[in-house]
């Protein structure tokens, strides 16, 4: 290959006269916002265990208030959505910008970055119903970020089986759980409406192609970082 | 040179626009020059307003209980008959450290220079991403007009410190205030927000917009310092962004992180400001570190004395900046173990530190100096630094801590860095690259006489700040005289106030100077300085995308007094002389 048709590849930007950090800038960029959301996410979690294990009293034990079978699904809707996140990367890269398409003697058709990204799109999308669904039903039983609301059913349950939900620590429970996942929440908002600006923008048009597909490449990191917050926000949140 | 001119896809926007419209050019501007100017109008405003608060605390503290001039405009909460109100009081150190950390001297540093430097240092067009650049400087200008707009809501500004401390921030029903308690939360969100934007650009650009030739190494201190500091940003002010989220949160929809009663600690609270704080506040010296740095060799006309070690020292500071924030809650219960770790780690910041200021002493050492305005107020910063420099290790010693926490001589230490060191370093970065923004010299002479009288009333001021601390006067104190044993240093008190109102009105004479030079001053000659950075190869004011051309770099940007230089004391960097070759391109990346 020449030196002059791997210059115009822009996902892999040769080497100027002093070497940058060899990744364009949007990539780069991407990377070091990143570095400054774990930031952002660790000032929320650092405080969530120093708050819970600061505590003398147990916390909630998981499960009581959380409904955990129905996060569990929402936390599979969005592993499904990094699966197909990396899909439509690898359809774009290997010169596939079309919907579906039949294959030969076979039943499946082929999907493409239209068809991915829209499956990205839609997991994503649901993820963010599902939150606001659980949200709504968790503030309707008592749950509430600043406790157990007085009188509601969960505020009942709390009086009759005061360690197993946490009655003396439901007002930091409330703190902290709606104030991380609310805020992940929002990257997941966030990460919806930029793909689909892109999809209507970007995609749809064909403007991708496998020289040139910097916008799904860093839209996907971002998307697997929200994937990898929400994993670690699943375990310590949900599950212990 | 084809592949270099590929290698950056967003570089071919520089150089050849199409005619655009004034709000395009000045107002809604992608260029970096502009954005960095819009900084520095935006934030010198800032300055000022902090600066009116720093007078009205002064004459309180001076004159307790006595009119205050010109109170009559204020409206009855603040002021009853010209005396100021305790409550009005402690929203005016509040403010008055809001204002100066944050809209007026971070932005004037990082906003103004690394916006306007960087590029024009580094030989590029434009930043990484002059959209984001833009909004940056937008969401930082909407910060400061919610934080301004707390003075203008029913209850008055936020109250609690500059640092907010919990749970007084946190409840309303201990601090006063409502609304303007929360409006200073979201301020600082979006300020946090705008910071995160523009610094990760800079970082961007300077990883990967560099002129051919431009190596690590030859990069000038000031990119260096800036680089360092938004490295700073990025990772600590996100961290402040989540306490105030979390305490704007205990302030609206009734969580309780910041509220011991329901088992929240007020101690979180510290721990995250001081968490982001610290780094905060190499934030807001590295940048004038930086840029002190190429104006000392400038007017030492010698290379700067151990340029590596500048390095290296720059990069300590912003690592152990990390691993102090205790050294600020010696006082807050802490285990005496741990206060000594911080202590030690805290102590190890004096090397870095000390090799900077000793770096600088050589350079200037027998150096062929000249004195013109922006090296005075250089020097100005090396020696008004290590005063403060000194004073930080008094408190960085537990024992010695204890009895000076909360009093002035912490005063006196804040603003020996951040005005004796961060703002004389922008009072020689303004008129040093004003030349470059507006085209124009500031008056020489003027700058002069304001260096002087800056210099003398400032020490009158804060110096006399250590003494009464000493003397165990409280920080944010209303009335020192209802305490007798503080009574013997009214008189102090009174001289410090009176220093503090010249000190105040011999700033007029900078701003009259910057004023009157953007129509008055003198044309500048392309090289004013006769300075070797790349940006100096530019017409003055720079162009729009700067270079035609980005120009070639054959070496660092020191290199003053050099034998090789054929006819001049300075040997600019883009210069190529008969034995320098070149820069190669290196190969494309393995299989392509």
């Amino acid at each position: 290959m020449t030196h002059a048709t791997a210059a115009a590849d822009l996902m892999r930007p040769p080497s100027p006269a002093e070497p940058g950090a060899g990744v364009y800038s949007n990539k780069l960029g991407m990377w070091v916002f990143l570095a400054s959301d774990v930031m952002f996410f660790t000032a929320l979690i650092g405080s969530y265990i120093i708050l819970r294990f600061g505590m003398s009293e147990a916390w909630a034990a998981p499960g009581a208030v959380l409904n955990v079978p129905l996060t569990g699904f929402n936390t599979f809707l969005l592993i499904c959505s990094s699966v197909s996140m990396v899909k439509a990367y690898a359809a774009i890269a290997d010169g596939k910008p079309y919907f579906l398409r039949p294959v030969a003697g076979k039943m499946l058709r082929d999907g493409g970055l239209k068809f991915w990204l829209l499956v990205t799109i839609l997991c994503g999308a649901a993820f963010v119903g599902v939150q606001v669904y659980e949200y709504i039903k968790l503030v309707e039983h008592g749950f509430t970020p600043a406790g157990y609301r007085e009188g509601s059913l969960i505020a009942e349950h709390a009086l009759a089986d005061p360690v197993r939900y946490g009655a003396a620590t439901g007002a930091m429970y409330g703190s902290t759980f709606f104030t991380m996942t609310g805020f992940h929440g929002f990257h997941v908002t966030c990460g919806v409406v930029a793909m689909t600006y892109l999809y209507f923008t970007k995609v749809l048009p064909e403007k991708y192609s496998p020289q040139d597909y910097r916008g799904i490449e860093t839209i996907g990191l971002y998307w697997h970082f929200v994937d990898l917050v929400w994993i670690i926000l699943f375990t310590i949140v949900y599950l212990i | 040179m084809t592949s270099v001119a590929h290698a950056r896809p967003q570089a071919h926007d520089g150089a050849h626009h199409a005619p655009m419209s004034f709000w395009q050019k000045y107002i809604f501007s992608t260029d970096h020059k502009i954005i960095g100017i819009q900084f520095l109008f935006v934030s010198l405003f800032f300055l000022l307003v902090g600066g009116l608060l720093a007078i009205q605390i002064r004459w309180q503290v001076g004159f307790p209980g006595t009119p205050m001039p010109l109170a009559g405009l204020l409206p009855e909460s603040m002021a009853v008959g010209g005396v100021i109100l305790p409550e009005y009081y402690i929203q005016l150190v509040t403010m008055h450290g809001t204002f100066m950390v944050f809209f007026a001297i971070m932005p004037l540093l990082v906003g103004v220079y690394a916006n306007f430097l960087i590029p024009l240092k580094l030989g590029t067009h434009d930043m990484a991403f002059p959209r984001i650049n833009m909004w940056s400087f937008w969401l930082a200008l909407l910060a400061g007009m919610i934080m301004l707009a707390g003075f203008f809501v029913p209850d008055g500004a936020a109250r609690a410190g500059w640092t907010m401390y919990a749970p007084l921030s946190a409840r309303p029903d201990l601090s006063g205030a409502t609304l303007a308690q929360q409006l200073w939360c979201v301020s600082i969100v979006v300020l946090g927000l705008s910071s995160v934007m523009g610094s990760l650009n800079y970082i961007t650009t300077v990883i990967n917009h560099r002129a051919p030739g431009m190596t690590w190494f030859r990069m000038p201190l000031s990119v260096w310092a800036l680089f360092i500091t938004a490295i700073l940003g990025v990772l600590a002010l996100p961290v402040l962004q989540g306490a105030a989220i979390m305490l704007l949160f205990d302030q609206t929809i009734g969580t309780h992180f910041f509220d011991p009663v329901a088992g929240g600690q007020a101690l979180l609270w510290q721990h995250l400001f001081w968490f982001f704080g610290h780094p905060e506040v190499y934030i807001l010296i590295l940048p004038a570190m930086g840029m002190v740095s190429d104006i000392v060799a400038n007017g030492s006309r010698k290379p700067i004395f151990g340029y590596h070690s500048m390095v290296f020292a720059i990069i300590g500071i912003a690592f152990l900046g990390w691993i102090v924030w205790g050294h600020h809650m010696f006082m807050s219960g802490m285990n005496p173990t741990l206060g000594s770790t911080f202590m030690v780690s805290t102590l190890l910041i004096a090397v870095p530190s000390a090799i900077k200021v000793f770096n600088w002493m050589g350079t200037m050492w027998r150096g062929n100096l000249r004195f013109h305005v922006p090296m005075l107020n250089a020097i100005g910063f090396v020696s008004m630094f290590t005063i403060g420099g000194l004073s930080g290790i008094f408190m960085a010693a537990t024992p010695v801590d204890i009895p000076i926490h909360d009093t002035y001589f912490i005063v006196a230490h804040i603003h020996y860095v951040l005005f004796g060191g961060s703002l004389f370093a922008l009072f020689a970065a303004i008129p040093y690259w004003y030349p470059k923004m507006f085209g124009r010299l500031m008056s020489e002479p003027l700058g002069k006489i304001h260096f002087w009288l800056t210099f003398i009333t400032y020490n009158l001021v804060f110096f006399p700040m250590h003494v009464i601390g000493m003397g165990g006067q409280m920080r944010r104190l209303y009335d020192p005289t209802i305490y007798d044993f503080l009574k013997p240093q009214q008189p102090l008190n009174e001289f410090i106030s009176i220093a503090a109102f010249a000190l105040f009105a011999v700033q007029f004479l900078f701003a009259f100077n910057f004023i009157w030079s953007l129509w008055k001053g003198k044309k500048a000659p392309q090289n004013p300085w006769e300075d070797n950075g790349l940006e100096w190869t530019l017409s003055n004011p720079a162009p729009h995308g700067n270079w035609e051309k980005v120009p070639n770099v054959y070496r660092g940007p020191y290199e003053f007094s050099s034998p090789e230089s054929p006819n001049s004391d300075f040997l600019p960097q883009h210069v190529k002389l008969p034995t320098d070759r070149d820069p190669v391109p290196a190969p494309p990346p393995a299989g392509h």
